[in-house]
């Protein structure tokens, strides 16, 4: 143990505990007990949920990683397994570090593993708890032999399990009294953060740059968004609707956003493609509307509770016609609250369709959440119409953005086109009309271009005076910088991603030699987007398995880098 | 009341949408004076000759994509459930490409207006057949005539639960005009599909004046009844000799989708 305790020793490390049994034993709730327990005493915690597409049975996990300072990725190595079942051990031991310790199931395991059997089902039954109150017993196993203070344990409980958490601690100490103390884990003296998803996170952000209405139709990993922003809808006074199909979801979106709402719509690969006309409609008719792409493992249905970054060159070519649009792609849960706030105000400020692009990792994934963010999200207004002589929709400006106006308003007419149309909004088909308003929309896509440049659309990370550059975006953003600093490479997240943020990215290159790419898909789709700003990439670490990018991995394979 | 714009119209000479706009403008006219605020409507197009109206009347519009403007429309009034809110849509539109989101709107009871202005055929595109063109309609598309058998839309919206259901005729002008503004003071969803001929492709005006007559309302809230007046007529044309009924067949009163969400 001598190895392990070394890891409580030294602020520099962290460790991971990996959770797991079959789906419907809760192993996800305990995860997140476990990981409150390291939050309350100033730890920074990550917690990777990995789960197949069925309801009950098979075989989910929880990884938590737990450190004094800010983590983004799951590690390929977990130091504790508490396990439910037996499948959890079988898949999970060779996982283990040497020192690690197994935290087992010993009613339903009778062989002896590298650790504490506690009998979790006997205690719970004479407990008289539920079944899946089980979990408690392994939480306060392990939270003897990390030393934490009962109390910590209490207050946990109680916010997570309300009325059941007598009956829970009962069961927890029944583990806690069953285990042994190896360590003394210490508080961080850090602040305690709360968690949070990435869907609740972007949620969050949204409501805070004034969301109106969000509208979904069910699609992992977007789902959590519907039901955060359904269960909240009357603390945020927003409203909320799940429609017949994704392409009512954004047709509807787009009447309601004409109406005056600030609308949201969160779907993934498969209901974004049925979604795309409607990309192409907001920006003929310059609608503002803001789609959260979250990704699974595609093409077509894939593998649907696990991740990938394959919708890249899809959503940034969505939409036929002449289309320029914001696509923008944060790297955790803390970015996906300040983006998605902004997202919704650039879309309205430029009346154009705007995608955040994200993925299961960021959706799913649980984050401790640094509040100190709220105060950098706000409304923005849009360009209000003046309420001077005739209203036009479609007026021409020196920028190509028009003044808003929303039909209910006294001495309007509001007009909103699919079809080429002249100021008015009435439909034209001769040349000079039709030509004068593409090259409207051409002089917006211009300010667009303009104001991507004046946003922090690209980070930098690592050793700023590296040869060295490893370009990567999206969730892949947590492993990779963590390599990064390490191994003293420069890191650079392109977030932005349409319009390109071309000057910066030069910036980031400048003095730059030699560029890895990390992303999480087989053809290297971002490779293909910087090459069109002539970057040129010579290695890539590609991931197409489902799994998240693992720090070790992408450190082992930049050795010779 | 002049509700016209400066935009030329270009419906082919003497189509029956001429007839829709003018009952239209008429309805429009009257429930202005009513005291409807002129600010507070909005027409909802798809596409297709019947959704080039919305060019042509002064009022606050949105022309959809094909097959989504009743998904718009309901877009609209969930953002401001103020606004009175009237589709104009095709049969292609409605009960081909879109056809979701029709009974789907039907059955949420969504206080919007769906005026279905059917002439049985995809006319914008030259012809070719919609769910309402009767068996052996011949179209660029089916030279050897339609091997489908209709829709008959009116059933399927009483199916789907729809609160206002009737069908009006194009070169009934007052008929028509009547209907429309029951339609839009229906509180819920309300449903007239306009029959009209398409002149260039599908010119059915003969057959319809001479089978078309109107109904006596009455009873207008029993299931029963109206299903036995919608199955007058299965919007097929095989025999001359042919019942069909205009007016409205089933008015009844619920909560609106709006209502129910506060």
């Amino acid at each position: 143990m001598a190895k392990l305790n070394n890891i409580f020793q030294n602020p520099k490390k962290d460790f991971s505990i990996l959770i797991g049994g079959a789906a419907g034993e809760g192993s996800r709730a305990s995860g997140i007990v476990i990981a409150k327990i390291f939050s309350e005493l100033g730890y920074r915690v990550y917690i990777y949920q990995d789960y197949p597409s069925l309801i009950k049975g098979g075989h989910n996990f929880s990884q938590i990683r737990v450190s004094q300072k800010e983590v983004l990725a799951p590690t390929k190595k977990i130091n504790f397994l508490l396990a439910l079942d037996k499948r959890t051990i079988e898949g999970h031991k060779k996982e283990l570090t040497k020192d690690g310790i197994i935290l087992y199931n010993s009613d339903e395991l009778t062989e002896k593993y590298q650790g504490i059997g506690i009998p979790i089902e006997t205690i719970t039954q004479e407990e008289k708890g539920l079944p899946i109150m089980k979990n408690s017993a392994l939480v306060g196993a392990l939270v003897k032999i990390m030393g934490i203070d009962w109390p910590v344990v209490e207050k946990v409980f109680q916010e997570r399990f309300h009325q059941s958490a007598s009956v829970n601690l009962k069961i927890a100490k029944r583990g806690f009294n069953a285990a042994p103390n190896l360590f003394k884990i210490k508080k961080t003296g850090q602040k305690a953060l709360p968690l949070f998803t990435g869907n609740e996170t972007l949620s969050l952000g949204a409501v805070a740059a004034g969301l109106d209405f969000y509208l979904s139709y069910p699609m992992t990993p977007a789902t959590g968004i519907l039901h955060f922003l359904s269960n909240n809808q009357k603390k945020f006074k927003i409203k909320v609707v799940q429609l017949e199909n994704e392409i009512g979801i954004i047709n509807a979106a787009l009447g309601a956003a004409f109406a005056g709402a600030r609308t949201m719509v969160g779907t993934s690969g498969g209901g974004f493609a049925l979604m795309t006309e409607g990309i192409s409609l907001a920006s003929q008719s310059e609608i503002p509307i803001v789609i959260v792409e979250s990704q699974r493992m595609s093409p077509a249905t894939g593998v649907p509770t696990y991740n990938g970054q394959g919708d890249l060159l899809f959503t940034l070519t969505a939409g036929h016609g002449d289309i320029v649009k914001f696509v923008i792609a944060p790297g955790d849960a803390q970015e996906a609250y300040f983006w998605a706030g902004k997202i919704l105000n650039l879309s309205w400020q430029y009346q154009t369709p705007a995608i955040l692009l994200i993925d299961k990792l960021i959706s799913e994934s649980i984050f401790s959440f640094d509040q100190n963010i709220f105060g950098q999200v706000k409304y923005e207004a849009p360009l209000l119409w003046d309420k001077k002589g005739k209203y036009f929709r479609y007026q021409e400006t020196k920028n190509g953005i028009s003044p808003l106006a929303f039909p209910g308003e006294k001495n309007v007419v509001v007009k909103s086109n699919s079809y080429e149309h002249d100021e008015f909004g009435l439909t034209v088909e001769d040349k000079e009309k039709v030509e004068k308003m593409q090259n409207k929309r051409l002089k917006k896509f211009q300010a667009m271009r303009k104001e991507v440049e004046k946003l922090e659309a690209v980070k930098v990370y690592g050793k700023k005076t590296a040869k060295k550059a490893i370009i990567t975006w999206g969730s892949t953003k947590g492993p990779t910088k963590e390599v990064a600093e390490k191994l003293g490479f420069k890191m650079i997240q392109p977030i932005v991603l349409e319009p390109f943020p071309a000057k910066q990215m030069k910036r980031a290159l400048q003095g730059i030699e030699k560029i890895a790419l990390i992303e999480m898909n087989g053809l290297s789709q971002m490779e293909k987007l910087l090459n069109c700003y002539g970057i040129k990439v010579a290695k890539k670490i590609l991931k197409y398995d489902g799994q998240p990018f693992f720090p070790e991995e992408i450190e082992e394979k930049l050795k010779n880098f | 009341m002049n509700l016209d714009t400066y935009a030329e119209k270009t419906w082919c000479p003497g189509c029956g949408n001429f007839a829709i706009l003018e009952s239209f403008k008429r309805a429009i006219a009257s429930l202005i004076k009513e005291g409807v605020a002129k600010e507070k409507i909005v027409v909802v197009s798809d596409i297709g000759c019947n959704s080039k109206i919305v060019d042509y009347l002064d009022l606050n519009s949105f022309s959809a994509l094909h097959g989504r403007a009743i998904a718009s429309a309901e877009g609209i009034k969930l953002a401001n459930p103020d606004l009175k809110v009237i589709v104009f849509i095709g049969d292609g539109g409605c009960y081909n490409e879109g056809i979701s989101h029709f009974i789907h709107a039907a059955k949420r009871n969504i206080d919007i207006t769906v005026l279905v202005l059917n002439n049985s055929n995809f006319a914008l595109t030259t012809g070719q057949f919609t769910a309402t063109s009767p068996y052996g309609f011949k179209g660029p598309s089916t030279p050897e005539g339609n091997i489908e058998s209709p829709l008959n839309p009116l059933k399927l919206a009483l199916a789907s639960q729809a609160t206002f259901i009737a069908r009006g005729y194009a070169l009934k002008i007052k008929h028509l005009e009547n209907l429309i503004i029951q339609a839009i003071n229906h509180q819920g969803f309300s449903f007239v599909d306009v029959l009209m001929p398409c002149l260039s492709f599908f010119d059915q005006t003969l057959f319809y004046n001479q089978n078309i007559y109107e109904i006596k309302e009455k009873n207008l809230t029993s299931q029963k009844e109206a299903l036995k007046k919608i199955e007058e007529w299965d919007y097929n044309n095989l025999t001359e000799n042919q019942k069909i009924p205009i007016g409205i067949f089933y008015k009844i009163q619920k909560p609106t989708y709006e209502e129910r969400m506060k």
